[in-house]
């Protein structure tokens, strides 16, 4: 493709091979002491969430000798009001909440991206219409609304709760999208396209949207800590029926139960709350050096 | 003779209705107050189709319950009666009339009765307790807008110094981590660790006893309790001001009048206060109109944690207890409330941007 040549290169394009890259981004990330620390919080989260649980034995077994005991060898975060481990707890609890953290960072991206994408370029009504749907969700307030169709429709699967969180949350992408696009159709390349009669899908998903990857991908990573605040939000009101055992659960627990006022409960409230925590700051630093690194225009010094 | 009908119809001064609509639309000033009608009216519609056709609607359960608690004393006819008034719905009528007369209703600010305390319509419940939402969320934000706008313009002129990044790193962990969890902290920490705090004489809005008033000791009072939510929604704020801010001044220290101005030799308290800060917060006014809305929304579970008797809470209990004409009324008058929140804020903004308030101006 020479007209790729023509635009102005981004980091993934000056490079050939995916490897190179690779090594390039990392070289580029580990002058960012912050970033890099955010990226390393994000791999280890997403292993202590995927792969210990394969590792680890489940205990599930109420102990009523063991409640509240504060950390041990045998505990290494104490125990919880039914004497439950609080690591074994923190090592399972995270799969659900980073699963639909995903799903709904996939699915409000996907709609950002498909309708930003195409409003800008066709222009006209469509984008009036897209933009003025938009601007509406955009000033919904989006907890209050989620409080109450989390209290009528009940979700039960967390498939579920993902969905209604993604149709949520997707208005502020798009609006950066769409604003993106519109600038990047203009450039000679876009214009190539067009003149070739390469097709709208052809120019929107394979000339204009790989320019914008490293966009897509901070603002998927901003996405997830968006869908993960409110998650763990109506959790803890108890919105969600109460299934298995997460982060938000062991919190919703730990308030109710009264933990929050018992000296000793000091690490079975603070293990959930530190996990979420780090794992919304691991999140955000990576997002912001990734800012840093692709765009050039802060660079510099 | 052939000159008369050319007079009769000069060719300026002819109405044409869509040229004249087409420039109304794009008056900014316009379009906002379009906008918010819009918004409102789509949230209205959400809610009116999931209070009445979702399966298993509140209409629905309503009824059924009504008819259960009676015994079958009640006939379904009756029933349907009851919750039609409860919900200011008739049911009888076709599903577009309700949703015509339901808007009706709406407009006249009726947004039925309570389930749960009866005759009470809900607009008094929710005007009692709105007022103690929008003074804490107002507080805190505007609070943390100022002190973060400070910080940020302060940091962008100390670029990459330590000062820099200390206010940077701040900013950005503190507006990271969730403000509930700040909230739990804070208790855990201050109330229940150190015992710093007593967090049980803070609940609620005011002391019980005291005479609402505008006499010292109340507001007072009043500050006191909302002390905790206030500094809440300025401590998860602040850095998302700190961060825009500076990023927001770094940009305009690079254009072009701000060189003119280095030239024509400006002080430079001058240049940072009307050539570069003015500038660089324009665009944070639009930000603020959003984060009132997330705020809002962010206060019922802050109310929840320390027992602040505002909308959030309110919202809660009425989901708790079922309350759908609560929980409808209060996901309406938030919604107008942040959507009047926002109009404001793009009439400030066309008014402090020259440029804007034109019409024609900067779309998007």
């Amino acid at each position: 493709m020479t007209s790729a040549i023509l635009a102005a290169p981004t980091l993934g394009q000056r490079l050939s091979g995916p490897w190179f890259a690779t090594v390039e981004f990392l070289r580029l990330l580990s002058r960012r002491p912050v970033g890099l620390v955010g990226f390393f919080g994000i791999v280890f989260f997403l292993l202590l969430a995927f792969v210990a649980p394969i590792f680890v034995p489940f205990q599930n077994d109420p102990s009523l000798v063991d409640i509240y005991l504060t950390p041990s060898l045998a505990h290494p975060l104490g125990t919880d009001f039914q004497g439950k481990d609080v690591l074994n707890q923190i090592v399972y609890g995270g799969r659900d909440i980073l699963t639909v953290a995903i799903i709904a960072a996939l699915l409000s991206t996907l709609i950002a991206i498909t309708f930003g994408s195409i409003a800008a370029v066709i222009g006209g009504r469509l984008d009036t219409a897209v933009v003025a749907v938009t601007d509406i969700t955009l000033t919904i307030p989006k907890l209050i609304l989620l409080i109450a169709i989390a209290a009528i429709l009940r979700p039960t699967s967390f498939v579920f709760l993902a969905v209604i969180l993604a149709l949520l949350q997707w208005s502020s992408l798009l609006r950066q999208v769409r604003a993106q696009v519109l600038s990047l159709k203009e450039r000679d390349y876009v214009e190539a396209a067009r003149s070739l009669d390469l097709g709208l899908f052809h120019i929107v998903f394979r000339e204009i949207l790989p320019t914008m990857r490293s966009y897509i991908v901070i603002h998927f990573i901003l996405s997830m800590t968006e869908a993960m605040y409110a998650q763990v939000g109506i959790i803890l009101l108890g919105l969600v029926p109460i299934s298995g055992s997460n982060w938000g659960i062991m919190l919703y627990f730990a308030q109710g139960q009264g933990a929050l006022f018992y000296r000793d409960s000091l690490w079975y409230i603070l293990s959930p709350i530190l996990a979420i925590s780090l794992v919304q700051l691991s999140l955000a630093s990576f997002a912001s050096a990734l800012e840093d690194i692709f765009n050039p225009r802060l660079r510099g010094s | 003779m052939t000159a008369v009908p050319v007079a009769a119809k000069p060719i300026g001064v002819h109405w044409n209705p869509r040229r004249y609509l087409g420039g109304m639309w794009r008056h900014p000033i316009a379009r906002a107050i379009l906008k918010a009608t819009l918004t409102i009216w789509v949230t209205t519609t959400i809610t009116f189709f999931l209070i009445r056709l979702m399966p298993g609607s509140p209409v629905e359960l309503k009824i059924d319950e009504l008819i259960q608690s009676s015994n079958g004393a009640i006939s379904y006819e009756d029933a349907r009666a009851i919750a039609s008034s409860l919900f200011a719905i008739d049911l009888s009528a076709p599903l577009h009339e309700q949703y015509l007369s339901f808007m009706w209703s709406l407009i006249h600010l009726d947004i039925g009765k309570s389930f749960l305390s009866s005759g009470t319509s809900v607009t008094s419940i929710i005007l009692a307790v709105l007022p103690w939402t929008l003074f804490s969320v107002g507080t805190g934000l505007l609070l943390s807008f100022i002190v973060g706008i400070a910080l940020g313009l302060l940091a962008a002129y100390r670029r990459n110094s330590l000062l820099d990044r200390v206010i940077s790193t701040a900013g950005s962990v503190v507006s990271s981590v969730p403000n509930y969890l700040v909230a739990i902290m804070l208790i855990l920490f201050l109330g229940v660790q150190a015992r710093i705090i007593n967090f049980t004489a803070m609940r609620g809005a005011y002391s019980p006893g005291l005479q609402p008033g505008l006499y010292p000791a109340f507001v007072g009072d009043i500050f006191f309790h909302a002390a905790m939510p206030i500094t809440i929604y300025f401590l998860t704020q602040i850095g998302q001001w700190i961060l825009s801010m500076r990023s927001a001044t770094l940009s305009a220290l690079e254009e072009d009048y701000v060189t003119a101005a280095r030239a024509r030799g400006l002080t430079d308290g001058r240049i940072r206060t009307a050539y570069v800060g003015r500038n660089a917060v324009l665009p944070l006014v639009t930000q603020l109109a959003i984060s009132v809305g997330f705020i809002v929304g962010g206060a019922a579970i802050i109310e929840q944690i320390f027992a602040y008797q505002g909308v959030g809470l309110r919202l809660l209990d009425a989901v708790r207890q079922r309350d759908y004409p609560v929980i409808q009324g209060i996901v309406l008058l938030t919604t107008i409330s942040v959507v009047v929140a926002n109009l404001a804020a793009d009439l400030v903004y066309s008014k402090l941007d020259p440029r804007i308030g034109r019409a024609g101006g900067a779309a998007g």
